[in-house]
């Protein structure tokens, strides 16, 4: 709650909407016990008396009743009226959507049908209906201005019902014993209160006009009793003489919409996660870099990464993603960087290119090397013209990176474009040839297909094409092969390794899997919380790990052919990057770990490439040094 | 040894492309009749690819989705359709997704006590003790209990939707991927937990994964799913080792394994679901493939001991 309305009132505007809402409320509850004159008392012979007069503040109207009063006393009536309509509105549409999103099926159909018919009248037309046919009066305005206003809601609230409807803890309930009834009641209806508060807050405001419209009419307030559409409509005649009787109602109801239009949006953008979370704030085109002058370079390499730290800050919040780590890529080599989720390692391969979102991701150390070239201080036009053309990327989940209303073979074509001026038929020939490289059947028809069109395994492989367009010397693969079965996996596996042998690929593999580090990279290094604690060439680093992280999480891999068996669990959570341990951020969960683990910056030390960060390396590692 | 669980021919099928009137365009088949067997007592480990059907089997033996054909008896027992509560005292379903299986506006505590009340009507004070007993089971801190999912790690969620399976009290388990979300080394401390519960309690799992690995090292048996039917069904210590169906052999291959060179080039892919050829699905992609596989579909028969596979030419040992 104190978190919603810090939120809330960050807003600058949705707090000064709540503030004039909140003194016009204040108002219009404290009207009985107000000094004030009766509303209705007419004294026609002082009708039309301009403001400031005596007795009267504002002035009185064409019978001669004191419009303060009447100004109050209509403010009250009209926002009880567009408050309850907005209620009974909000309850009956959210009512008919959670139903109807819910059941589903032909159900949902009739609903919804029958909700677009009512939606396809123009409302006023329906409330002018609606109102002829029950007769004039508040009452009836209110039901009018609802049951007008009842589609906007149910077909909102449906739309959110229904992606919750399929979620698994809906099924869930309903193993637990739940009927349909209670599992709306209990698990989706808390889900949809929040869209039910931002949809009424934006359209109370609207409800507020339509009644005063109906009453400006005639077809709300009767007479004498005053609301503000009523108090304009009779003030009408005398708009020329006596213009202070209609600009008195007009401006209220104008401060009453404008204040909680305002609020509305502030309370909407409080309530929405996604704002919440910063949606709205357009990443940078390349990574802030904050740093110190970059270290120097500490070797030979294609690409070498030096001490390298980035970071994500969130307010107060600082998690240190990566937290210094030194790579280095040979040409052709094929380097892998394992780690669980969480360990930096994703973080490390977005930050070479300058692909980390900023906000909230800051490189704040380190230097970035591609044959020399520090990445990290490079303009961004020097970086769109090395991103793709000299490294490129693979990622995860293809249908994702892939766009879905260009044919792939178009993607390939501007994605050689880019960096080649070459004719659109020559682009779209070498992008066949690329799909054929990749071992695509049918490149040419291929082509031709949408994303959705191929299966996981061809989409990666359009990835890899993708990657592959402009004949990079670098490939930063982020897990390309999590998301596909494992016949696949194999198949794009082998395509991989292919394509390194034929044409020098210098390809650094991210990856959480032993077995495909271990039949497809040279080198191999293991990450944990944002550093590297263990690297070295695969097989040393398999066979006999030295760090008691990399040495464990190898043991609780089970490995086919192993049989039944109990697995050796490492106890624990890795730290979160916000909250890191000093010394040894695996000190909490190593059963070896001793006092000195845990004070002081442990080093990456160790020689010929094969180094380790502990200060007790494992025995087996010993031994084979 | 008592039976736990029996399907008889259980199949699913799906309408593709509904029309308002008339019959739909063409019928998805997601589970091929299937007749599988589970003792009490035993772990049977289920393992396919995407889309072979493995999850739509698992929803329909707990009444999540209703089969369009065959019958399901549990404990000796035909399972009534009409009482989704029926379901939930015998059968359990642990979801893949810990996160999104936790309502995220209920506390821990409000998302456990809904089985004890709706399953078993129990009072407010013998919920209380239930609750801490089985929070003690799963190895989290009483603590946990008034904080809501968001708070937890994927396998601290996945121990609470252990934890909720435990309260119905049912003896059978389904575990669809209940690992594949979490961290190996989490991963590793989420399969012990199941392994001392089954141990503790007696129950019986249906063990769902992609993953040949985890399969192996949890299960007595393991049954191979392929395009929505089981084509080889045998102990977990032979099947990988000793695989009879071709498939069974490429998939045991094709997982990347320390110390193995690349698997070799396996072309092909699932047929078009929507228009499946006759006989074995796996001809297309088989070497073995024959005439015999692209006419007739070959059925599950025994080839040795209590090993089974659907193949017109099963591997040698």
């Amino acid at each position: 709650m104190r978190l919603f309305l810090r939120l809330l009132f960050r807003n600058r505007l949705a707090g000064f909407g709540a503030v004039v809402l909140g003194a016009i409320v204040l108002l219009a509850l404290l009207t009985p016990i107000l000094p004030l004159q009766p509303p209705n008392a007419t004294d026609t012979a002082n009708r039309f008396l301009r403001p400031l007069s005596a007795g009267h503040p504002l002035g009185t109207d064409h019978l001669g009743r004191d419009l303060l009063s009447r100004l109050l006393w209509g403010t009250r009536l009209s926002l009880a009226v567009g408050f309850a309509a907005a209620l009974v509105a909000a309850v009956l549409g959210a009512a008919v959507g959670i139903v109807a999103g819910y059941a589903g099926g032909r159900t949902d159909n009739v609903t919804m049908r029958g909700i677009d018919m009512l939606m396809a009248f123009p409302y006023i037309l329906l409330a002018l209906a609606i109102v002829a046919a029950l007769g004039p009066g508040l009452m009836n305005a209110l039901i009018a201005v609802a049951v007008v206003n009842i589609p906007f809601f149910a077909r909102n609230i449906r739309g959110v019902t229904v992606s919750l409807a399929h979620r698994e803890f809906v099924d869930a309930a309903r193993l637990s014993g739940l009927g349909h009834g209670r599992i709306l009641l209990t698990e989706v209806l808390p889900n949809v209160v929040p869209v039910i508060v931002i949809a009424m807050s934006t359209t109370v405001g609207w409800m507020i006009l339509e009644t005063a419209g109906l009453s400006f009419l005639g077809l709300g307030s009767q007479p004498p009793r005053a609301d503000l559409g009523s108090m304009l409509g009779e003030a009408r005649g005398a708009m020329i003489s006596a213009p202070h009787t209609s600009l008195v109602p007009g401006a209220m109801i104008l401060l009453i919409v404008m204040s909680i239009n305002l609020l509305g949006d502030g309370v909407r953008d409080a309530l929405d996660p996604r704002l919440r979370s910063g949606a709205l704030a357009r990443p940078m085109a390349a990574t802030a870099v904050d740093r110190d002058p970059p270290p120097p370079a500490q070797g030979e390499g294609l690409l070498r990464i030096d001490g390298l730290q980035t970071e994500f800050r969130m307010g107060a919040r600082v998690g240190r993603a990566v937290g210094g780590v030194d790579l280095s890529l040979a040409p052709g080599e094929c380097v892998g960087l394992i780690g669980e989720s969480g360990s930096g390692k994703s973080v490390t391969a977005l930050s070479v290119m300058g692909l980390v979102a900023s906000p909230p991701g800051v490189i704040t150390a380190g230097a970035v090397r591609l044959d020399g070239e520090d990445l990290l201080g490079a303009s961004y036009g020097r970086l769109r013209a090395l991103r793709g053309n000299r490294v490129a990327y693979i990622f995860q989940d293809p249908l994702s990176t892939l766009h879905p209303l260009y044919t792939v073979g178009e993607q390939l074509a501007e994605a050689i474009r880019v960096h080649h001026p070459v004719s659109r038929a020559e682009a779209h020939a070498r992008a066949v040839k690329l799909l054929d490289d990749v071992r695509i059947p049918n490149a040419a028809e291929r082509a031709g297909a949408y994303p959705h069109e191929l299966s996981g395994g061809m989409r990666q492989r359009v990835g890899i094409a993708m990657a592959l367009a402009n004949d990079p010397d670098v490939i930063i693969a982020d897990e390309p092969t999590t998301a596909l079965d494992v016949t696949v996996q194999a198949q794009v596996l082998k395509l991989l390794h292919d394509l390194r042998r034929s044409r020098g690929l210098a390809i650094l593999f991210i990856t959480h899997d032993f077995g495909v580090v271990a039949q497809l990279c040279d080198r191999v290094a293991v990450m944990y919380a944002g550093r590297i604690v263990e690297e070295g060439p695969t097989e040393a680093v398999l066979n006999a790990p030295a760090h008691p992280y990399t040495a464990r999480l190898i043991d609780c891999v089970p490995e086919l052919g192993g049989g039944r068996r109990r697995l050796e669990a490492i106890p624990g959570l890795p730290p979160a990057v916000d909250d890191l341990p000093p010394g040894c951020a695996f000190a909490p969960r190593c059963a070896k770990a001793q006092a000195e683990c845990r004070d002081g910056d442990i080093a990456l030390a160790g020689r010929d490439g094969r180094r380790v960060r502990c200060l007790y390396p494992e025995p087996a590692a010993r031994a084979a040094q | 040894m008592s039976i736990a669980l029996q399907t008889t021919d259980l199949a699913c099928s799906f309408p593709v492309g509904k029309r308002l009137i008339g019959p739909p365009r063409a019928m998805l088949h997601a589970v091929r009749p299937t007749s599988l067997t589970v003792a009490a007592g035993e772990t049977l480990g289920i393992v396919g690819e995407s889309g072979c059907g493995k999850s739509t089997l698992a929803r329909m033996l707990v009444g999540l989705q209703p089969p369009s054909a065959g019958s399901i008896e549990i404990e000796g027992a035909a399972l009534n359709r009409a009482d989704p509560a029926a379901f939930g005292r015998r059968i359990q379903y642990v979801f893949q997704d810990p996160v999104s299986s936790l309502n995220p506006r209920k506390t821990v505590r409000q998302i456990l006590e809904v089985p004890l009340i709706r399953l078993h009507g129990m009072g407010r004070a013998a919920r209380a003790r239930r609750i801490d007993e089985i929070f003690d089971a799963v190895n989290l801190r009483p603590e946990f209990l008034d904080r809501y999912p968001h708070e937890f790690s994927g396998g601290q969620a996945q121990r609470i939707g252990i934890a909720r399976a435990l309260a119905a009290a049912a003896r059978i388990l389904i575990l669809d991927e209940p690992v594949s979300a979490l961290d190996v080394s989490v991963q590793a401390q989420v399969l012990n937990l199941l392994a001392d519960l089954k141990a503790e309690f007696g129950l019986t799992y249906l063990f769902i994964s992609h993953d040949l690995a985890v399969v192996e090292a949890v299960s007595d048996r393991i049954a191979v799913l392929y395009f929505g039917a089981v084509v080889e069904e045998g102990p977990a210590e032979r099947i990988f080792a000793a695989p009879r169906h071709p498939y069974t052999r490429l998939l045991a291959e094709s997982a990347p394994q320390v110390g193995r060179p690349l698997g070799g080039e396996a072309a092909g892919e699932l047929p078009d679901p929507l228009d499946p050829p006759p006989g074995c699905a796996f001809a297309g992609r088989c070497a073995r493939a024959s005439e015999l596989c692209r006419r007739d579909t070959p059925r599950l028969r025994p080839i040795y001991g209590d090993q089974r596979a659907a193949c017109h030419h099963p591997l040698d040992a």
